[in-house]
């Protein structure tokens, strides 16, 4: 299949972990931002291919990961309102919120629809005038344009019965905050190819200066993880700490200014909470002024007491980097993607649920290793 | 910044969820906490596709499965093809030619008689074409909105021809893994229409009869230690099933497993894994090492298994685990599905 296999190919996935092992000659620990990547690599056993001087670690790129409790409480909260269509993206619905998930509230009878788009809620709110249609908008920069313009869309069509449920988190300010962290372990960054197809990666430079930390923009197919993997080691060998674009067939400099057109004519920055990290300035969106009537959580005044966080869950610790998933005692007991404790279990994005689900829990770790190293 | 964690959820009352019907690791639990203490009893225990009962010196295969598919008509099927093919292809998986089947209805009220005469003119066909007669049946009728148009239950009896057990106890460390054609059709085909997503091409469901291709394989005399059909939960469930039963490593090459392209293009589209979606003309064969080319001819020259291949290999393993070498050359752990496959957000 064109734009796939090219970039899953055997030969030339080895012929660059080769030259990764050749110019490797310390310890480097590199995180990936973007869930989808953590998706691949470990789908993918790429890990098994890299030296083992080289640590990949698992960023905070999971848009169902991070979403605050209390976010999800609202999303329950609203689905099970008399007349509601509550609409999410798939992985959303089993996240666990303080008592329940949307997968609960829909066993409960709440109307709970999966989408493919913030379209598809439109045309529900269409078809369905007497219901409220409420999307519950959650994501990074990657989805923060097709939900600004079926906010901009519905505003157009004075579609009343149309609402958005806010949580949109923002990249760059994640990346600040896990490097300016003091016990942080990440000497550079892989940052997330599709959420820069949007933004461009101007923002990256300042925050690699700053910092003195490389950052190449990275795709999200093998290949591309390796020689994201191989540009980094190149600079951090030669002590280099540059902004770099291994994604080149999907991201430009200035990105899509007709996205951000968009994006900023229906959101503004506002400081938004992170699940398992706290609250990070400026690292979210919010609609402005003039679309806060489709503001779901204003619309059904929906106020409801943030949850207690608990201890059980190392899910901040994991997001940042700083622990792996089998570090934490409910891993894969008390813990598993029927019973998830925390969201990096849910969704298939999220480091615990990729560990899981491909087998990378400690004792088995040494196993595939040993079987990837018989194989070569 | 604080490091704050996520919370424990309140243990909530347990509840049915659309998972416990996914046919992985919730459905495993259902069968496990529930129906098999309860109904405890050899035949059951050995869960099989179908119970195998010894009866005056004959061997027996009985089976039943319920239908539910929404829509009622796909491309490449009717939930009457199923609901033939299903069971007949349950019995097959015991190594039973099919020799009976009764077929149960609930109907909604207010469904089109027209359409209950196509879903039943497609089991009839379906039928004649697996050989076997539609003996019995029973018929309810539920207030409107309290069913999905029809359900269809059938049950099937079998007369085992194989001569060796077959099953997953069956299962021996070098024995060749096969797939009779390429994966995750029917899923695809279903979920085209219930989405109103379109592709290049058409994806028509693969669902079909197994017996001819099994009763080759017997005819041949080609050593089988296990089938298994592809439905629920695709090819990983399955080869969890057997590797947790019988104890073993079941390792298979990703770039092995045929999966059309369409297929592919659409998975990745939606954020699917063909290794979970749901086939019902497609099964996995074990065989002793030696006869899995012999196997893969015989395999091939019937048409419902003409894309025969071989995919994995069994070994040796302290406990049963499956794993998948990728298209790229590193080693992973193929699990059994987790709840239901939920598309991705991007």
């Amino acid at each position: 299949m064109r734009f796939l296999d090219e970039y899953r190919d055997y030969d030339s996935v080895q012929r660059m972990a080769r030259e990764i092992r050749r110019i490797t000659t310390r310890p480097w620990t590199l995180m990936e931002v973007c869930g989808g990547q953590t998706y691949t690599i470990v789908k993918s056993g790429l890990q098994e291919l890299l030296p083992s001087l080289i640590t990949l670690v698992h960023g905070p790129g999971c848009p169902v990961c991070v979403t605050p409790v209390a976010m999800i409480d609202r999303a329950v909260a609203t689905a099970l309102l008399p007349h509601v269509i509550l609409c999410s993206f798939g992985d959303m619905l089993r996240v666990p919120g303080s008592t329940q998930s949307l997968l609960d509230a829909k066993s409960l009878g709440a109307d709970v629809r999966i989408v493919y788009s913030p379209l598809d809620a439109l045309q529900l709110a269409r078809s369905n005038p007497t219901r409220e249609v409420v999307f519950f908008a959650v994501g990074f920069e990657t989805t923060a344009p097709s939900n600004a313009m079926a906010v901009w869309q519905a505003a157009r069509e004075q579609l009343a019965n149309f609402s958005m449920l806010v949580s949109h988190v923002l990249v760059p300010p994640a990346m600040e905050a896990v490097i300016s962290s003091p016990q942080c372990q990440v000497q550079a960054f892989l940052a997330a190819g599709h959420a820069c197809m949007v933004t461009g990666y101007e923002e990256y430079f300042s925050i690699s200066q700053r910092h003195k930390v490389p950052i190449v923009v990275t795709g999200f197919e093998p290949l591309d993880l390796l020689e994201g993997v191989l540009m980094l080691v190149a600079q951090l060998e030669s002590g280099r700490s540059e902004v770099e674009n291994q994604y080149i067939r999907a991201v430009q400099k200035e990105g899509n200014r007709h996205a951000q057109a968009r994006v900023t004519e229906v959101f503004e920055v506002t400081h938004r909470a992170w699940r398992g990290i706290g609250e990070i300035p400026g690292s979210g969106l919010r609609l402005r002024d003039q679309y806060r009537g489709m503001d779901a959580e204003s619309r059904f005044n929906l106020k409801l007491e943030d949850a207690e966080e608990s201890a059980e869950c190392i899910a901040g610790l994991v997001l940042q980097g700083r622990r792996r998933p089998y570090d934490c005692p409910a891993f894969g007991n008390r813990c598993t993607p029927d019973t998830p404790l925390g969201a990096p279990m849910v969704s298939s994005e999220g480091a615990c649920a990729a560990y899981f689900h491909f087998g990378r829990r400690k004792d088995n770790v040494d196993s595939l290793v040993s079987l990837t190293a018989a194989s070569h | 910044m604080s490091i704050l964690s996520c919370p424990l959820p309140l243990p909530a009352i347990e509840r049915i969820l659309l998972a416990h019907g996914g046919g992985g690791r919730l459905t495993n639990q259902l069968i496990e906490d529930i129906f098999l203490p309860a109904f405890a009893n050899p035949a059951l225990q050995a869960r099989h596709d179908g119970a195998q009962l010894a009866i005056s010196g004959s061997r027996l295969a009985m089976t039943t499965d319920t239908y539910v598919v929404q829509p009622l008509v796909f491309p490449g099927g009717t939930i009457g093809d199923l609901a033939v093919n299903g069971t007949v292809n349950d019995l097959a998986m015991c190594g039973a030619r099919p020799i009976a089947l009764s077929a149960g209805f609930v109907l909604e009220e207010g469904l089109a008689i027209e359409m209950l005469r196509h879903v039943v003119t497609s089991m009839r066909d379906a039928a004649l074409a697996a050989k076997v007669p539609i003996v019995t049946g029973d018929t309810k009728v539920v207030d409107k909105g309290k069913g999905d148009g029809i359900f269809i239950n059938t049950t099937g009896v079998g007369v085992i021809v194989a001569p060796n057990s077959i099953g997953p106890e069956s299962v021996r460390p070098g024995d060749a893994v096969l797939v009779s054609g390429d994966l995750g059709a029917h899923g695809i085909a279903i979920l085209s229409v219930r989405e109103g997503l379109e592709f290049e091409g058409p994806v028509n469901s693969d669902t079909a009869c197994l017996w001819p291709a099994v009763e080759a394989l017997l005819e041949a005399g080609i050593e089988i230690h296990c089938l298994r059909d592809l439905t629920r939960g695709g090819l990983s469930s399955a080869l969890n099933e057997i590797a947790s039963v019988v104890g073993l490593r079941i390792t298979v090459e990703e770039a092995l497993i045929p999966v059309s392209d369409i297929v592919r293009g659409a998975c990745e589209l939606l954020g699917l894994d063909p290794l979970y979606v749901a086939n019902e003309g497609r099964f996995a064969v074990f065989v002793a090492d030696g006869d899995a080319d012999r196997a893969l001819a015989v395999l091939r020259s019937q048409s419902v298994s003409r894309g025969a291949v071989q995919v994995g290999t069994v070994f040796e393993h302290r406990s049963g685990i499956v794993t998948l070498r990728s298209r790229i050359g590193g080693n992973r752990v193929l699990d059994m599905m987790s709840g239901e496959q939920l598309p991705r957000i991007c």
